[in-house]
């Protein structure tokens, strides 16, 4: 399967990226392809129609997806926090309804919890829903919402009450047009992580059948711990893109410094370059472990949130430290757009900041320690 | 429609390894892979099933040491099940034992089309498809690229070196298919989980009913009486730009006649 992707990868991602990436163009034909493998369905259970892959399988998949691209893992992810969220909390009537067909990649989803005002705190969110005789009425504006626009179906995070958020399955015609309240109020311009769709959501005054409530009424106010548990796998899973990140300028920096001769000789004999070399591929391979070891807590029913946290932190922090060293090494080529590493370059603060920043982590580790010593 | 895909499976051929001096063939106890020239031929096959709207692809091949990772990855694509003929009698076989075999192994499913890669990539004689259609006394067209079916026929387009000719052939018939012709699928993930329970059906050469002496060194007509190494490229002519250098090379290209 990861051989598969590989050649993948090679063949048909690589010599395409940079087209698609520096105008921030979706790349359709990619997105097909993943959906041919059956990626939409990665981790959601097979009697759902998925290929419910293990968290170390998934991990390699999205290692191996962001060697090549980073944006790519970033579409199937959002999609499957969502898938997730309905599999693991929703009502029997919701997962019939809804999983089959984002399995196989017909309906995309997304997730949304980020705010214009809360994004670290994540339990500010100020989106509201609101009960209006058998309906709902949501009100708010969320961002950095990947994959909004394509999307069928929203996993939304909104408060119910003063102290209580809940998880809505918002139902949505795909499209820039929006749907009832909902409109996509803006493209978001970034600096890496481009050619994937990260938009600003607004919902005014938009209805919703009260059956929208994931997991029905037992789901009243459960919805920001269970996204915070959806969001374990999510850690995972941009380690592996920090891994998969990292590989990819640590690839670039092994072909260019036995190639690329001054003084007489490759560069990778001059023992400045050799041991930046020594110290990327280190990294690159305990980075690598500590992930692999997280997705296997997690395949082993085991406590992991210190693990995934650590895996995340060091793979992230990484993938930003080869990008830079592997430019270095590429001297002024490695500055133009000629050459991948400055795409690498501009990726990598991503996975430092999303799921969590790097000191959130530290929080997360350091919380979790500290309640596991009183134990 | 029942088609019949044959498939090679070669050594790796980023990792070539190297002929055995005594038999002046191939090594082939490394791990082998689907042929990549076979792969256009599987896909054309799982394509005409899916245009006829019913039937199945079917694999057949020979190979050493009963390997199977290159049926395996034809079964992820899509084939629905494979017969592998493999044993140590058949070591040495010609090209037109091969074909026997194949044909042998054939015969027992009476498929309505027969597809072979034109030839494979390590062996290269090319030689294979025309031999089995011989065999089963069966119409055969080489060179296909594309292959359309209408009722108890199909229209072939044959490339040629100057474009393509169209063939009109009754069927069943063993159609050769060109490399490169159509884009062969990646195994979705489920096609690679569910292609290790494909059946895949073992046979030995006795199994089909060739005797020990029919087959292998001892069965082959052709005899490989020496390898000689390619010649090497020779090297090109450098010209050292000292100024003049544009008026060498439009003097170089005068000669050959292109401009």
């Amino acid at each position: 399967m990861i051989d598969t992707l590989r050649e993948f990868v090679d063949r048909d991602v690589l010599p395409n990226v940079a087209e698609f990436e520096l105008v921030d163009a979706y790349p359709e034909a990619m997105v097909d392809q993943l959906r041919a493998f059956g990626l939409f369905g990665a981790t959601i259970g097979e009697g759902h129609g998925g290929l419910g892959l293990d968290a170390s399988t998934y991990a390699r998949v999205i290692e191996e997806l962001s060697r090549g691209w980073m944006s790519l893992a970033g579409v199937i992810n959002s999609h499957l926090i969502c898938a997730q969220l309905i599999e693991r909390f929703g009502t029997d009537e919701q997962r019939a309804a809804w999983l089959p067909s984002m399995a196989s990649g017909e309906l995309r989803g997304c997730f949304s919890l980020s705010e214009p005002d809360s994004g670290s705190d994540a339990a500010a969110l100020r989106c509201r829903a609101k009960k209006d005789g058998d309906e709902l009425v949501i009100n708010g504006t969320k961002m950095w919402v990947t994959n909004g626009e394509r999307a069928g179906i929203v996993a939304l995070l909104a408060r119910t009450s003063d102290d209580a958020i809940s998880c809505f399955l918002v139902d949505k015609q795909p499209g820039p047009e929006g749907d009832g309240g909902i409109s996509i109020s803006r493209h978001i311009d970034k600096l890496g992580y481009r050619g994937l769709e990260t938009v600003e959501m607004s919902y005014a005054d938009h209805r919703l059948s009260a059956d929208s409530l994931l997991g029905g009424e037992e789901g009243l106010g459960q919805g920001f711990r269970w996204a915070l548990s959806a969001l374990e796998l999510g850690r995972i899973n941009v380690a592996a893109r920090g891994v998969g990140v990292a590989q990819a300028a640590f690839d670039a920096a092994m072909a260019y410094a036995q190639e690329r001769e001054t003084f007489g000789r490759p560069i990778a004999q001059h023992q400045a370059i050799g041991f930046k070399l020594a110290e990327m591929a280190t990294k690159l391979h305990a980075a690598r472990l500590m992930v692999t070891d997280a997705a296997r807590r997690v395949d082993a029913g085991e406590r992991a949130d210190v693990e995934a946290g650590m895996a995340k932190l060091f793979a992230s922090e990484t993938a930003a430290e080869l990008a830079l060293e592997s430019m270095r090494i590429h001297g002024g080529n490695g500055f133009t757009t000629e050459y991948p590493v400055e795409r690498l370059y501009r990726d990598a603060p991503l996975m430092i900041i999303g799921e969590g920043t790097s000191e959130i982590q530290k929080m997360v580790i350091s919380r979790a320690l500290l309640a596991r010593a009183k134990e | 429609m029942k088609v019949v895909v044959c498939v090679k499976q070669i050594p790796d051929p980023a990792d070539p390894g190297a002929l055995d001096p005594e038999t002046r063939t191939l090594k082939r106890d490394v791990k082998l892979i689907l042929d990549e020239s076979d792969s256009y031929g599987v896909e054309m096959g799982l394509q005409l099933v899916d245009n006829a709207g019913g039937g199945e692809v079917t694999l057949v091949s020979m190979a050493p040491n009963n390997e199977q990772s290159g049926l395996r990855t034809a079964l992820a694509m899509g084939a629905a099940s494979a017969t592998l003929i493999s044993d140590t009698e058949l070591i040495g076989s010609d090209a037109l034992t091969t074909a026997k075999v194949l044909a042998a192994a054939i015969k027992d499913q009476e498929p309505d089309l027969v597809i072979a890669g034109s030839e494979s990539s390590d062996g290269y004689t090319g030689t294979v498809p025309e031999m089995i259609a011989a065999v089963l006394d069966l119409p055969s067209v080489t060179a296909a690229k594309s292959i359309e079916v209408g009722g108890d026929a199909i229209q072939v387009q044959r490339q040629t070196d100057a474009g393509y000719d169209v063939v009109d052939c009754p069927l069943p018939a063993v159609i050769s298919v060109t490399a490169g012709v159509v884009e062969p699928r990646y195994p979705s993930f489920k096609g690679i989980m569910a292609a290790k329970s494909k059946p895949l059906d073992e046979k030995s050469s006795a199994d089909l009913g060739f005797a020990a002496d029919a087959v292998g060194w001892a069965g082959s007509g052709q005899e490989i009486v020496d390898v000689a190494e390619a010649p090497q490229r020779e090297a090109g002519e450098v010209i050292e730009d000292d100024g003049e250098a544009h008026l060498k090379i439009v003097e170089f290209l005068e000669n050959l006649k292109v401009i």
